[in-house]
């Protein structure tokens, strides 16, 4: 009789090594489980808006409650809402990430700025909305339009950049700071000249993704000025730019809350072509943010 | 050296003058959020407030006693929002149970044993996930979800609290799964070394180290979720039917306090009592989700220190 070979993993070792492939498997399993319904979802969405899906949907006006016609009005909605809550929002959001990162001492008022930012990220959306309601329309006398909109979408989108900016600012290595600062650089000209520059592309990724936000959101814009319908001049400069600053506006998030209710006689194709407009937009300004965030780590120096 | 002296100083005294503004404008934003957070508490009070000695709390109509919400009535308007509330926690809650098996699992895989190109794609598709905006997920909910459960789990209604526990569940997974990644991270990489020495196997390492290790950090993920799913309006809204009853099954309609207030806001009249009884009610939902997302931090921030002092 040949003796065992003491290397040679007993029952216990393979029941345990057993037992850890299975773990592997069924966490596999899991994360892939969650990818497929969201495949199906995105394709079933493409497959039944396809015969919607035309230059002249998307360029023709809302007819008869979007039964018919095209998504013309809510497009361009919301691409000025996203441009506006973006001016508001871009400038605060990123020098509070500066102050954050770059200025603020470690005491108790930092501490209580960044409890500040978590709670704001925390509140509800339709929260947003009252408070939109409260302190812009009957406060400050705002009419419900596109501006108040925008203001309290980037009520809503702060946090995000402020986060997003200062995780940028952080990953800049502390050295570039102090070698600026020994060159007798003031603390404005080393953000401006060494920390900014080196940490663009992870800043210009949060405005991204806020503009992703900002236009799908729909909670807060809901009672401010987003509306069903309105006329849009059939051509000139004035259909390129239909809504002015104050007045009611049609998004693209409020037209698929609208006709995705039972509207009599809505043919299926427009309702699942509005959605994939709305998510087409959505995901490619994510994909360009991630592309930015993919170019960045190539281009990474330290 | 060509310039004199006194045009250099004139020089660095303007440049000074400049880094003073500059530095008051980034001291004004930074400081903006607590001012927001500040406004935002103030605004939804001060339009609750006229409303809310008026109002019976406890009592047979009372608001968190009750389920009789008539707040359009001009005569003997009742404010009872139990149903809403229960509501909430339940829809919460299915998706809690959908999500967190699910986000942590996932967690587990990405962040253990997935190898760098799968880790990609799967961050990539997470990351579309957490880019499905809310009404697209209530489209979702309405014309794909409902039909299924209309089939085959026997709901006379497509819309339900199943359907919006589903709903809701997708949704927080790419939240709980990015959370409960970062703190899998967050362990130091010389705790698995050292369980590695001693023996322990890939899953060992996972349910007898990190688990432990990360036990706060995992359970502020899971928090988090619960607080993004009962502030969740636009989804909830189109997927739960929208009936103002205590959902006594999974397939019956309900409605939640987000959903009330969108539903209804629209048509409330400014400064009139039901108006007021909508902002109550999101200044309810203001303390919930800031008490839950202030707890999450807390015991984030606690497990951050106690990594740091190991």
């Amino acid at each position: 009789m040949t003796e065992a070979n003491p290397f040679s993993p007993s029952a216990h070792e393979l029941s345990k090594e057993s037992r850890a492939r299975l773990a592997q498997f069924g966490t596999l399993t899991v994360s892939i489980f969650l990818l497929i319904p969201v495949a199906l979802i995105l394709g079933m969405i493409a497959y039944k808006a396809w015969p919607a899906l035309s230059w002249a949907y998307l360029t023709g006006d809302v007819t008869r409650s979007g039964a018919a016609g095209g998504i013309w009005g809510p497009l361009m909605g919301t691409f000025y809402l996203t441009l506006l809550c973006l001016a508001i929002v871009a400038p605060i959001g990123v020098l509070a990430g500066i102050y954050i990162n770059e200025y603020a001492p470690d005491n108790q008022l930092t501490r209580t700025i960044m409890v500040a930012v978590t709670s704001l990220a925390g509140v509800p959306s339709i929260v947003h909305a009252l408070f939109g309601l409260g302190a812009f329309v009957a406060a400050m006398g705002m009419h419900k339009g596109l501006l108040a909109a925008a203001m309290t979408l980037s009520v809503m989108t702060l946090p995000v950049i402020i986060t997003s900016t200062r995780e940028a600012l952080s990953s800049v290595p502390k050295n570039f700071r102090e070698a600026c600062w020994n060159l007798g650089a003031s603390r404005w000209q080393t953000i401006r000249t060494i920390v900014l520059p080196n940490s663009f592309g992870g800043i210009l990724t949060g405005v991204i993704l806020v503009i992703a936000r900002a236009a799908g959101e729909t909670a807060p814009i809901m009672f401010m000025g987003a509306v069903m319908w309105l006329r849009i001049a059939p051509s000139g400069p004035e259909r390129l730019a239909p809504y002015g600053l104050n007045d009611e506006f049609m998004a693209m998030s409020n037209h698929l809350n609208l006709i995705s209710k039972d509207i009599p006689g809505m043919p299926e194709q427009m309702k699942f072509g509005s959605a994939f407009v709305l998510l087409a937009l959505i995901l490619f300004i994510n994909g360009i943010a991630s592309l930015v965030r993919l170019r960045l780590r190539r281009r990474k120096r330290w | 050296m060509s310039r004199t002296p006194s045009r250099s100083n004139r020089r660095t005294n303007l440049l000074a003058i400049n880094e003073k503004i500059i530095e008051f404008f980034i001291r004004a934003c930074g400081w903006s959020s607590i001012f927001l957070v500040i406004a935002i508490f103030c605004f939804v009070f001060w339009y609750a407030a006229p409303l809310l000695p008026k109002i019976d709390w406890f009592g047979h109509d009372g608001f968190f006693t009750s389920t009789n919400w008539h707040a359009k009535e001009r005569e003997g308007a009742t404010y009872g929002i139990l149903a809403m509330l229960v509501g909430n926690f339940a829809v919460a809650a299915v998706a809690m149970v959908i999500a967190i098996p699910l986000g942590l699992a996932a967690a587990v895989y990405i962040s253990e044993f997935a190898g760098p190109r799968a880790k990609e794609w799967f961050k990539v598709a997470i990351e579309i996930l957490a880019a499905i905006p809310s009404i697209v997920w209530g489209f979702i909910a309405i014309t794909m979800i409902g039909p299924i459960l209309i089939k085959y789990a026997g709901a006379t209604m497509g819309t339900n609290l199943l359907n919006g526990g589903i709903v809701l569940g997708l949704m927080s997974v790419p939240l709980i799964v990015s959370l409960a990644e970062d703190s899998l991270r967050a362990v130091p990489d010389n705790y698995r070394e050292a369980a590695m020495a001693l023996g322990a196997n890939r899953w060992e390492i996972v349910y007898r180290v990190l688990f432990p290790a990360a036990r706060s950090g995992l359970l502020a993920a899971c928090m988090l979720g619960v607080g993004r799913a009962i502030g969740e309006t636009m989804a909830v809204l189109l997927a739960t039917g929208n009936k103002n009853q205590i959902p006594h099954a999974l397939t019956d309609p309900m409605t939640t306090l987000t959903a009330t207030i969108a539903a209804e806001m629209g048509d409330a009249e400014a400064g009139s009592p039901h108006s007021q009884a909508l902002f109550t009610i999101g200044l309810l939902l203001l303390v919930i989700t800031c008490a839950i997302n202030l707890t999450a931090n807390l015991i984030i921030r606690g497990n951050k220190r106690k990594i740091a002092a190991s």
